[in-house]
């Protein structure tokens, strides 16, 4: 989230697209019924299915599931064509005016440098025309057609509201209504904030969709302000905070890059993070780079990590791939090239797509570590569970071992929440059984590890012998401890540049935070974006003070938020260019002629000139980028493209299948259908009864939604002779589910480009171990696709068939 | 008037430490089949207000009413709706109902959610249909609650309801439904139903507080373009110390079968006028006989024989 879950209290218009928050995020989605009973708020709901957020909002669209570009698109070109833009907002604050160099073009679905054999484009066109001086060119009169705001306009033209309901088959009234709702918040002061989650993210253009709608969001002048915003709603109470500790492949902590494999000195790895200002005077906060990387160096090998050695950067693995996502790991373990694999709090047997693939996958495996405080699918995929999970145990080699983990009660640490909000917890009880916390099973792993790297040496043993490992308690490092080491400390003494002769901090001091951290060694930090979480004044993550001064739904004293205890980011942009708020009754931070200050901690130099200095410091431009640059993997604007799997053929790109830049892999292609032979389009989805795959294990939720089940359209069940509460059979190229039929009114179909198009709906909760009812998830229907950037799978939308059967045969 | 506690939203209670537990038999103002003093103390009656424009049918209240009143109600199966468990049971006091309702006005489909369960009617019919002395009391704050070692099984509850709430348990053989948390209620807290919903569709207080709030809420429905939205506290059973925000009060009905006058029935009304006089006596043999066959033959239903000759009876009397 750029705001908080607070902050939603202070909106206009709330728009649920991409996501379910009422369902999925009940109890965040308070802060939406706040702003509809103290401020007036509207709420609008797009989404394929009438959902539980629908049935409080004020206006409610249908749209076919895979088409939410075209629809945003079509909503910018809504807002360009009737002059709802915030211009000064715009001129300033987004690269609207920035020139792009002669040779980018877009044409039938594709940007200039695509490469059809690599499935990616040369993406050295998408950038801006670099002037002598070497500053990007502009224009602020807007006049150029190559500045981005014509090739936006131009981009966005196709998407008609007439286009949009060909695509999307929300009817063009619906479709209207819902702009003419969005394109209000093009005031200064009218604010819209935009609530999504997987149903943006599982597609195979993910990214591009929250990408569509952040524009959209620019032109409304609505981020960096109260009740404004691109609020994603994290799935699981941490799953922020996996991303923010960098737990992907291509990652290390605070967003910071795990080296490729060209990159193989430290001199290299930093000649391509060097971030210079592309405009005069701006700030470019990554130009911090190298003090964060080589904070983490000292944290992590601590006197082993010196100038000499560059900082131990040879300890880094260097990724000879993009990213070892789920997809590539799935993909190389079916093709037998992985001995072991640890799982750690995750079910793959449920959650990855293609469930056959996955059971193949695990069967080829030497061996497999589970460590979760439940009995999942995947610790028990070679069982045969009948229909459930109908495997032969005798023909799997594969070796299980399961480690029982404690749950987030047991433990004590924080949570980072979707607002970036690290809330420190404390353990309610006690583990039960043989349960370990995972930070004991992990010490157990390494100290076994570095003893057996002791012993008999090996390759390369310095990365796990040199390993920081100074805790109290060798066993098991406290969540204090760890913590701490998060927030980084002075290694040596630090002196202020400016004085030789003052103390900054004192050898072994945390540090106040990581404007403090330096490039020489002399600082450590684990993860600079959490750098405050754990200073010298404490534990900032306990803090439970919900005061919140004038009632801006800030509560600058609950918790703590990264960065810097900031509530909302690119808050600078809530002023205008002279620093007053472009809203007062929404004040955030002002400039008072000398500094800049109010009830957030200001997202730019508290001295910066607010005509000077741009709002979106994290950005070389300074400014916001409704032009991409070659950041994205698709392009620099989002086109809509199909699912893989699609009911109609892309009618803006008929030849093309798909995004032409997403993650697939040619085994897997052979199992994409096409609509005659599988005519309906599925979701998958959440319910609010249950999370994932673990409450089924409850006997509370597993009785309030006892058993799998399908959604289907009155008329589709007309058609197939399925009758409300009966038993269907549900299968795409892939696989196949049984579950009982809950006819609705709920969905509806479709009329997309001229075509009935039948929505199947497909919650995900069941399995076969637990208190509920046996069943399946959506995955053994999904495809093996996945997002261009991201890699996340496309679980939203693809084809299956349906009809009735029988019950499934117990076991 | 004694203060009732005060919990106008969920959390937490407002009452900064637990107090001494004010139910208790001196708050009585009625009592099944038997006659009360006067109660020593008034208490502010209280009431749980049901925002239903606010509920997204998340079912909170019914696993926090699992889990406060430990109840354990039966893994089902998907019948094709929502509702989970598919009715109210002996283990299920409070069920979400859902609906879906194509509004002819507008030709947009609304999904109806309501939270079912007992409406503690200030004229409750089950009490006053209720033959077994002490089974089912009244306090001064309005809450209706069942004293189950009273309960002979009968079902009677059940016939005087004119919601259809109290379900006769099979282990036990004696009725069960909300008790407002009457026990959460007596120290101070709010019933758990409120305390766990997300969106503050449940709050409870005092009648009046919960009116007010009312009152604002449904200014702001009718500021969305429900102009028939409304506060349910049918007059018919005296109004109830359970009260919904309807959006369409105009048509409880479409609410899941929401009556739309409920009233408690003649053949109650008249029962409880004829035991006034006679009864008494007579009453304390049938409960007691009720006992009996209740401890011998397991649980009595009200059979439509027996309701005839219930019906004979008043008819007789009157």
């Amino acid at each position: 989230m750029t705001n908080s879950w607070t902050d939603i209290r202070n909106t206009d218009l709330v728009v649920i697209m991409g996501g379910n928050a009422a369902e999925a995020h009940p109890c965040g989605f308070k802060w939406v019924t706040e702003a509809k009973a103290n401020r007036g708020a509207k709420l609008i709901v797009v989404d394929p299915r009438f959902t539980r957020s629908a049935s409080v909002a004020d206006f409610y669209a249908p749209i076919r599931q895979g088409t939410d570009i075209a629809f945003l698109l079509g909503v910018i070109n809504y807002c360009i064509q009737n002059d709802k833009i915030q211009w000064d907002y715009v001129k300033a604050f987004t690269n609207a005016s920035y020139v792009v160099r002669e040779g980018f073009a877009y044409k039938d679905g594709l940007f200039t440098g695509y490469d059809e054999n690599k499935r990616d484009y040369d993406r050295s066109s998408w950038e801006y025309e670099i002037a002598p001086d070497g500053f990007a060119v502009v224009d602020e009169t807007l006049q150029n057609p190559r500045c981005v705001w014509n090739l936006l306009k131009a981009h966005v033209a196709t998407y008609t509201p007439e286009m949009v309901e060909r695509i999307c088959g929300t009817p063009k009234d619906k479709f209207l209504k819902v702009a003419e709702m969005i394109a209000e918040c093009s005031s200064p002061t009218k604010t819209m904030t935009s609530m999504y989650a997987l149903g943006w993210t599982q597609h195979s253009k993910g990214s591009q969709n929250i990408r569509a709608m952040a524009m959209l969001q620019l032109i409304l002048g609505n981020i960096g302000v109260r009740g404004g915003g691109m609020n994603a709603l994290r799935g699981h109470s941490n799953i922020q905070g996996l991303t923010d500790i960098g737990l992907m492949s291509n990652l290390i902590p605070g967003y910071l890059n795990i080296p490729v494999e060209r990159e193989a000195d430290f001199t290299t790895y930093m000649s391509s993070r060097t971030f210079k200002p592309l405009r005069p005077n701006q700030t470019s906060y990554w130009q911090n780079y190298r003090k964060f990387f080589v904070s983490f160096q000292k944290s992590m090998w601590g006197d082993a990590a010196t100038p000499q050695n560059d900082f131990a950067y040879d300890y880094l693995p260097k990724l000879d791939v993009p990213s070892y996502d789920v997809l590539r790991y799935f993909e190389m373990m079916h093709q037998g090239r992985v001995t072991g694999y640890f799982c750690q709090g995750f079910n793959p047997l449920l959650a990855f797509p293609n469930r056959q693939k996955i059971t193949e996958s695990l069967s080829k495996l030497k061996w497999l570590v589970t460590m979760d405080p439940l009995e999942t699918e995947t610790s028990r995929f070679w069982e045969n569970h009948g229909e459930y999970n109908n495997v032969d145990p005798a023909s799997i080699q594969t070796e299980v071992i399961q480690l029982p983990s404690t749950c987030f009660a047991e433990d004590e640490g924080a949570l980072v929440n979707s607002g970036r909000w690290l809330q420190w917890h404390w353990a309610g009880g006690s583990p039960p059984g043989e349960a370990k916390h995972d930070t004991w099973i992990m010490a157990q792993i390494h100290l076994r590890l570095r003893a057996l790297y002791e012993k008999e040496g090996g390759a390369f043993p310095d990365p796990i012998l040199n390993l920081t490992w100074n805790y109290h308690d060798r066993n098991e490092p406290t969540p204090e401890e760890l913590a701490k080491e998060l927030n980084g400390y002075a290694v040596e003494t630090l002196y202020d540049p400016a004085d030789p002769a003052k103390i900054v901090l004192e050898k072994g001091k945390q540090v106040v935070n990581f404007s403090v951290l330096r490039d020489d060694g002399t600082t450590a930090c684990g993860c600079w974006i959490y750098s405050g979480c754990f200073n010298e004044a404490g534990n900032n993550m306990a803090r439970r003070d919900n005061t919140d001064p004038d009632e801006t739904g800030a509560y600058p004293n609950w918790s703590f938020s990264w960065p810097l205890n900031r509530r909302i980011l690119y808050n600078r942009a809530s002023a205008d260019l002279q620093g007053n708020p472009w809203d007062p009754s929404r004040k955030l931070i002002a400039w008072d002629g000398t500094k800049w200050s109010g009830y957030d901690v200001p997202d730019i130099a508290p001295n910066a000139p607010p005509d000077v200095v741009g709002p979106f410091i994290m950005n070389q431009e300074g400014v916001s980028r409704l032009f991409a640059r070659g950041l994205m993997r698709e392009g620099p604007f989002p086109v809509h493209y199909e699912p893989f799997e699609a009911p109609i053929a892309n009618v803006v790109a008929p030849n093309i299948r798909g995004n032409p830049v997403a993650r697939i892999f040619q085994g897997d292609v052979a199992q994409f259908a096409t609509s005659e032979e599988f005519p309906y389009a599925a979701t998958s989805y959440r319910l609010t009864e249950h999370f994932h795959y673990w409450t089924k294990h409850n006997v509370v939720n597993a009785t309030l939604q006892p058993e799998f089940f399908v959604e289907i359209s009155e008329q589709l069940a007309a058609e197939k002779g399925i009758a409300h509460g009966s038993w269907v059979r549900v299968w795409s190229k892939r696989g196949e589910v049984k579950a009982k039929a809950v006819v609705t009114k709920r969905i509806k179909p479709l009329i997309c480009d001229g075509k009935p198009v039948h929505v199947v709906g497909i919650p995900l909760h069941w399995g076969f171990t637990g208190k509920a009812r046996k069943g399946w998830g959506p995955n053994s229907l999904t495809p093996f696709v996945g997002d261009a950037n991201i890699e996340t799978p496309e679980y939203k939308a693809f084809l299956v068939n349906i009809e009735p059967t029988t019950a499934p045969a117990t076991v | 008037m004694e203060p009732s506690p005060r919990t106008a939203t969920s959390n937490p209670p407002v009452a900064a430490s637990a107090t001494a537990a004010n139910l208790t038999e001196r708050d009585l103002v009625r009592r099944s089949a038997s006659t009360v003093p006067p109660p020593a103390r008034q208490l502010e009656p209280v009431a749980k207000l049901i925002d239903v424009s606010k509920c997204i049918g998340c079912k909170a209240c019914q696993s926090a009413c699992v889990e406060w009143n430990d109840t354990k109600p039966a893994l089902e199966t998907n019948t094709g709706i929502y509702e989970n468990p598919h009715d109210l049971t002996p283990d299920m006091f409070t069920l979400m109902r859902f609906s879906e309702w194509e509004n002819p006005q507008t030709g947009n489909l609304e999904w109806l959610i309501r939270k079912d369960g007992c409406m503690h009617c200030e004229d409750p019919g089950c009490l006053k249909a209720c033959p077994a002395p002490g089974a089912i009391v009244q306090y001064s704050n309005g809450i209706v609650d069942f004293i189950h070692e009273n309960c002979i099984g009968c079902g009677y509850c059940i016939k005087g309801c004119p919601f259809n709430i109290p379900r006769i348990s099979k282990v036990d053989h004696t009725a069960y439904k909300c008790t407002l948390c009457s026990d959460r209620v007596a120290v101070g807290q709010g019933p758990a139903c409120a305390k766990a919903c997300p969106t503050h569709a449940i709050t409870f207080g005092t009648k009046e507080d919960m009116k007010k709030l009312a009152d604002s809420r449904i200014e702001d429905l009718k500021s969305r373009g429900f102009e028939n939205a409304g506060l349910y506290d049918p007059p018919g059973v005296g109004g109830t110390h359970v009260m919904y925000v309807l959006h369409h009060n105009d048509k409880p009905a479409i609410y899941s079968g929401l009556p739309e006058d409920p009233k408690v029935s003649p053949v109650v009304n008249a029962w409880k006028g004829m035991a006034k006089y006679v009864g008494f006596a007579a009453m304390g043999l049938a409960a007691a006989a009720g006992m009996l066959h209740s401890a011998f033959a397991g649980p009595n239903r009200v059979t439509r024989e027996d309701e005839e000759k219930a019906e004979d009876l008043v008819k007789e009397k009157i």
